[in-house]
């Protein structure tokens, strides 16, 4: 017997079941076919500004800082602002993502490169494909537009959300993309991320930037300018 | 570093943790540390509770059709490119990872935190077998170079000071400059994520634990703050994920109601900083990511619980709430309890896994307070499955006459006033009900079960005394409700 069928046909003696019985398969069939939403909290359930001075409320409170611009055309003025603030050089690396290169970088003083981070990178610039308002945080998928690397390997990490991405709870994000053809499989990698990069781990005391980004920044793009 | 099993020395490990003064500073911060930020993160979501709720009945719904979940999940993997192995004992899952490792040609093996690799011991394993591990978790990277095991499930080094990280710091990095400043911890961590850049980026293979398995996609999900998983999982030729049968959890959906309640339990985070949901190797056209995804699952004796009493401790999602509010684990810290999962949850599991004979002693190490079950984010009855072990211990004959007389831990506390103040303070108020007023306790509260038919007079009967008389007061004032609060004696 191989260690699968040991396994499976240990489960199934321990459990006093054979596998076949019809209620039990037609539960797990349902529960798959029709995923519950359980307990989803009222604190994300918010729309239009609200919703945005939530998700800055929540993203703030892990040390995540967040501007909001009126259009696409003033992300690149407001990146180059924020590195030149922080002291940054201005440098750049973004992947292949369509609404990042439709944006005008050239009018800003940044040298920007594209691809993958290697490790070498102080800035990177990602498209989220969604925010949480419920807890203040970015959904990043992996593929060639935002590569997972830029999500860690740079020191500071810049991310463009569209405000129409912003959901409630993760619950909608996994809607959005089980509504999506590319929902199945889902793409390699999925990153919720909440705040910069942290550890407790020296001393008891929390400090930032352990491995991945010391700095999270995101600019919002609300063509109501909301805020 | 792979536990040696020292659970059936479990008092005398205590002893010794108890004489350790540098571990007595540090776990006396244990109980403004974690268990204030839990109490602050559960106060502020109304629907905690339900959450609770909400997160035991989809484990219990997993484990009730486990066998129909796996077949799902595994299907889904291989879908998406991925390889599922499954793995009867520790031996069986050590032998895939090193032939998959050998199969790549690997050198380099970096670890995001996995409590399975500590279970089954796989860094010395891969060493014997000619391979590097690094673990990239800052606590678990220490302990590595301190060829210790972690002391919390968590937080791997809560043990530890930071002039002991900068002395091991200085003894192991000595490519550094020796005159470069370590005083600030700040600076020991940069020290850490410079050195360890090298090896994530060196890595032939990386090897995460999973917090979730998810059956409708086939995901596997890690949480973390640090993002050393995210970099060990996707800078490496090959991912290997390290997951127990009961890490399954059906849909995504059913995932999001977990990690609601796992970050606010361990930590008081309303979310960790990274939760990453990996699903098979890179795509076609992907710019990065691992080129192999391979998930090996472990039983280790886990199938022999389902259908008993012990079937609820599967529910487990190592949150940590349970040690964090242990009176015993505050006292004696994780090492004393001998194996890889220390506190409640590990007194309930150790002798499930490695034999009632090597762990159980540990169910002996309880107040009985309650406290553990009160904060578990999937309500597992802890102590109620403590005293299921030393009933069967007892069955068994496998216990000393002087435990089974109750008298050996016991004595363990009462040679220790301050430590029997500590371990009860925080159930005071069931230890006050316990005595009634008759200034003995009827059941005491770390031997419940032992002294039927027998009274112990209370230690510290001043003391004892004092604090009934501050509860009855309060009684009084309460209008006859007994000892609502908790009170420091
Ligand atoms: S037993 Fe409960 S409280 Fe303890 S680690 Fe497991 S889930 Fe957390």
């Amino acid at each position: 017997m191989t260690a699968r069928d040991e396994i499976l046909a240990g489960v199934r003696r321990s459990l006093g079941v054979t596998g076949h019985e019809e209620p039990r398969r037609q539960a797990v069939a349902d529960r798959l076919a029709r995923p519950e939403r359980g307990v989803v909290p009222a604190r994300g359930q918010k729309t239009g500004a609200e919703a945005i001075a939530t998700f800055r409320k929540y993203a703030g409170a892990v040390q995540t800082s967040v501007t909001i611009v009126s259009g696409p055309e003033q992300v690149p003025a407001e990146t180059a602002r924020w590195l030149s603030a922080n002291n940054l050089p201005a440098r750049l690396r973004m992947g292949a993502d369509a609404r990042l290169a439709a944006m005008p970088w050239d009018a800003t003083t940044l040298d920007v490169s594209h691809g993958p981070s290697a490790g070498t990178d102080l800035n990177g610039v990602s498209h989220a494909f969604a925010g949480v308002t419920e807890t203040g945080s970015l959904i990043l998928l992996s593929g060639p537009d935002n590569p997972t690397t830029i999500n860690f390997l740079p020191d500071n990490h810049i991310v463009v959300l569209d405000s129409a991405d912003l959901v409630p709870a993760l619950e909608d994000v996994w809607a959005r993309l089980r509504a999506e053809t590319r929902s199945d499989p889902l793409p390699r990698t999925v990153n919720m991320v909440t705040g910069p990069s942290r550890s407790g781990d020296i001393d008891r005391t929390i400090f930032l930037g352990a491995h991945g980004p010391r700095a999270l920044h995101v600019i919002v793009i609300d063509p109501d300018m909301a805020v | 570093m792979t536990a040696a099993i020292t659970s059936p020395a479990f008092r005398e490990n205590a002893h010794q943790a108890l004489e350790d003064k540098q571990l007595q500073a540090v776990l006396g911060t244990m109980r403004t540390g974690f268990s204030v930020k839990r109490a602050e993160a559960a106060a502020a979501l109304p629907e905690f509770e339900a959450l609770r709720d909400s997160a035991r009945d989809i484990k219990n719904h997993t484990l009730a059709h486990l066998d129909l979940y796996l077949e799902q999940y595994e299907a889904k993997v291989t879908a998406s490119g991925g390889h599922v192995h499954y793995a009867r004992d520790a031996a069986e899952a050590r032998r895939i990872v090193a032939d998959i490792c050998r199969d790549l040609g690997a050198k380099t093996v970096t670890k995001g935190k996995s409590m399975i690799s500590e279970e089954i011991g796989l860094n010395d394993h891969l060493e014997r077998e000619g391979f590097t591990p690094v673990e990239t978790d800052l606590g678990e990277y220490i302990i590595q170079l301190r060829h210790e095991t972690p002391s919390h499930i968590i937080a791997p080094a809560f043990h530890l000071s930071a002039a002991q990280v900068e002395q091991d710091f200085r003894r192991v990095h000595t490519q550094l400059p020796p005159e470069r400043d370590l005083s600030e911890p700040v600076s020991l961590l940069n020290e850490a994520r410079q050195m360890l850049r090298q090896h994530f980026l060196a890595a032939d293979v990386g090897i995460t634990g999973a917090n979730f398995l998810i059956a409708e996609t086939g995901t596997s999900v890690i949480v973390t703050n640090e993002g050393n998983g995210d970099l060990t999982q996707t800078l490496p030729k090959a991912h290997i994920v390290l997951a127990s049968l009961e890490k399954l959890v059906p849909t995504l959906d059913d995932c999001a109601q977990m990690l609601r309640v796992l970050a606010r339990s361990a930590t008081g985070q309303d979310s960790s900083v990274y939760t990453t949901f990996s699903t098979g190797p890179r795509r076609a056209g992907d710019a990065d990511g691992p080129g192999a995804y391979h998930v090996v699952l472990l039983d280790n004796g886990r199938t022999g619980m389902l259908g008993t009493s012990f079937q609820e401790m599967l529910r487990c999602i190592r949150c940590g709430a349970c040690m964090n509010h242990c009176p015993v684990y505050q006292a004696v810290g994780g090492h004393a309890y001998g194996w890889t999962y220390p506190g409640p949850m590990g007194s309930v599991l150790t002798p499930s896994l490695i034999g009632v004979e090597k762990g159980g002693h540990l169910p002996n190490a309880s107040t009985f307070c309650g406290r553990c079950e009160s904060v578990c984010p999937v309500r597992i009855p802890l102590p109620k499955l403590m005293r299921h072990w030393r009933e069967k211990e007892f069955e068994r004959h496998l216990t000393p006459a002087t435990t089974r007389s109750g008298l050996a831990l016991w004595g363990f506390f009462a040679r220790r006033p301050w430590l029997y103040r500590q371990a009860t303070r925080l159930g005071a108020a069931t230890l006050a009900l316990a005595a009634r007023g008759r200034g003995k306790f009827a059941a005491l509260p770390f031997a419940s079960g032992w002294t039927q038919g027998r009274d112990f007079p209370a230690p510290e009967g001043r003391t004892f005394q004092a604090m009934w008389a501050a509860e009855a007061g309060k009684r009084r004032r309460a209008g006859g409700k007994p000892g609502a609060k908790e009170q420091n004696p």
